[in-house]
């Protein structure tokens, strides 16, 4: 079964929308595509279209958060982050306020629309300010689990999510817990670590190299920001071969944080499966995973060369 | 005029020659920050806060309490100078300005000192704040108002228009912009720099009702802040005439001292001209 993480989004706000009379939603023209016209139609008086003025939108929210309210504040994740940085940077993660950005749209899975639609480096402008927490889930269910997290955490969220349908994983039993990376699968061989839609390519690796007699570690980095420091060094240490996994550049998202965690603290050979520091393009969101090299047989290459190079464990 | 309106302007008068004293005092000790746009708006925010809002200084969050948001964030010396002679903090504060483990920082920082009300100092963001909490106080039937204090170098801020027109379009007659308009930003007059001008017109156009005044007549902004509260189904816009650097002979409509300290030989300069004034 697919589902899109952005359905997940617009279903779980209106069932915070009952929890949380605090709760408001703001968007930017683009509400019937990030689903939070799902909200709107529930809870009009506590919806807000701030038109195509994305920077407004976050200053807004900031507003609306500074006289108690939990904003949501959803457009694409090009616009969110890129358009409105500067707002977000001094008016929501410097003073810390309780504004929860919800993108979809992200990565290149956007499609046809294009490079100007497909952020690419969402995770590491997000990632770089202090204060803010950034998550992405990996399908429909922990969208809706993330959600209600982020808005039960106080202070700033970035929740990334996507535009196709996507599998789903995981089922309603699934606990979500913020700031813990969730081992999906345990094997001494190498740790695959992936976010988002990259997940499932990932348990679809493993599932190859389980068949070529390599039994591989999976690891759900669903918030990227607090990383799961220990998990990250304490499987690294494990297995001597790391991999990430994620629809964004290579440069400052997912793969750079656990290069960091790596470098400091247990040096082994990573190589990261993301987008290699260039712009999107059009076409058909399958295709394009396959041309950015985006799909679980470039995980299993990825494995492959890390192991290579590995000096610790079993070759 | 009414003896009890006679001695308001005057007790307003004694309150701002303080505030303009402590700007001096305060920049000269940090040894940087913007004297100009500080001394130009005093009035605008004294009157603000020592007659028109609805405030509780021994108890800052006060969920009904008026809001004040200072988007011309780098006026901050004015802004701490008003809350501590408002009784927010200990007035001795006011020459931490700009050092280290200050709570006064630059520009406003939302969470540190009592009476700021949001993190200000990048431009043209402290309207779409006040526009968030007005819309707050609409859906919450709360009856306190929103002031924002905006530069008029800072109409040059795209974000500034995205804010004018969601204002209006969601018809926040409880937020009131108060500009600055002193006719000056950093590389020269405003008019010369990328003109924002003609001010007036253009606020109209996008929905809000407008008022002109002259920005150091208390009279006239007491009457303009008591107009704005009458402004029904739109923001009202206050835009305030005033003099770069008032009050102090050489910083007035002097484009250098925007973002330039006294040293200590002006700043004495500067609060003798002050004291001359009080007595």
């Amino acid at each position: 079964m697919k589902i899109a993480t952005r359905d997940a989004y617009g279903r779980a706000l209106v069932e915070l929308g009952k929890e949380y009379p605090n709760l408001v939603v703001l968007d930017a023209d683009l509400a019937k595509s990030t689903k939070t016209a799902d909200f709107a139609r529930v809870f009009p008086d506590r919806f807000f279209d701030m038109g195509i003025a994305e920077q407004n939108m976050m200053g807004t929210a900031a507003g609306l958060a500074l006289a108690g309210k939990i904003p949501c504040a959803s457009t694409f994740a090009v616009f969110a982050t890129g358009r409105a940085f500067d707002q977000i940077r001094n008016t929501i993660a410097y003073p810390g306020l309780n504004v929860k950005i919800i993108a979809t749209h992200a990565g290149i899975t956007v499609g046809e629309d294009g490079a100007s639609h497909q952020s690419i480096e969402d995770i590491a402008l997000m990632r770089a300010l202090p204060n803010m927490t950034v998550i992405v889930p990996a399908d429909a269910v922990e969208t809706g689990k993330a959600v209600a997290a982020a808005v039960a955490h106080e202070g700033p969220v970035y929740i990334r999510l996507g535009r196709p349908a996507v599998p789903v994983l995981f089922d309603e039993n699934y606990r979500f817990r913020l700031g813990r990376a969730e081992i999906l699968r345990r094997g001494p061989d190498a740790a695959i670590f992936a976010t988002g839609i990259m997940v499932s390519e990932a348990l679809k690796a493993a599932e190859t190299l389980s068949g070529r007699g390599l039994d591989v570690t999976v690891v759900n980095v669903h918030t990227i920001k607090p990383l799961d420091v220990e998990t990250v060094s304490g499987l690294a240490e494990k297995t001597g071969a790391v991999v990430t996994a994620e629809e964004h550049s290579i440069i400052g998202g997912l793969g750079s944080a656990v290069a960091e965690v790596l470098a400091e603290r247990c040096p082994v050979p990573l190589v990261r499966v993301g987008i290699r520091d260039r712009f999107g393009e059009s076409g058909k969101p399958g295709e394009l995973l396959e041309a950015f090299g985006l799909t679980a047989s470039h995980i299993v290459e990825a494995v492959d060369r890390v192991r290579q190079r590995r000096v610790c464990g079993k070759k | 005029m009414s003896s009890s309106q006679e001695e308001l302007l005057q007790e307003l008068g004694k309150k701002a020659r303080v505030i303009r004293s402590d700007i001096i005092r305060m920049v000269a000790e940090a040894g940087s920050g913007h004297p100009g746009g500080s001394l130009s708006a005093v009035e605008i925010v004294t009157t603000l806060y020592f007659h028109v809002m609805r405030i509780r200084p021994e108890e800052p969050d006060w969920p009904d309490r008026d809001r004040f948001v200072l988007s011309k964030g780098h006026a901050a010396p004015l802004l701490y100078a008003v809350l501590a002679e408002r009784g927010y903090f200990p007035a001795e504060e006011l020459l931490t300005l700009r050092k280290l483990g200050s709570r006064l920082q630059g520009h406003p920082a939302f969470g540190k000192l009592p009476g700021v009300e949001a993190s200000t100092g990048s431009l043209g963001q402290g309207l779409s704040i006040s526009l968030g909490i007005a819309l707050a106080g609409k859906i919450d039937r709360r009856d306190y108002r929103v002031y924002a204090l905006l530069g008029d170098g800072e109409n040059e801020e795209g974000q500034v228009w995205e804010a004018a027109m969601a204002a209006a379009h969601y018809g926040v007659d409880n937020l009131t912009a108060v500009l600055d308009y002193n006719g000056l930003q950093i590389d020269g007059p405003v008019a010369d720099v990328l003109s924002p001008l003609p001010l007036p017109e253009k606020w109209r156009s996008f929905g809000w009702e407008v008022r002109e005044v002259d920005g150091h007549s208390f009279e006239e902004l007491l009457a303009a802040f008591e107009w704005a509260k009458e402004v029904h189904g739109r923001p009202s816009m206050i835009i305030a005439k005033t003099v770069k650097g008032k009050g102090v002979s050489f910083m007035e409509n002097a484009v250098d001292w925007h973002g330039k300290a006294p040293d200590r030989e002006q700043a004495a300069k500067a609060l003798a001209e002050l004291e001359a004034v009080t007595s």
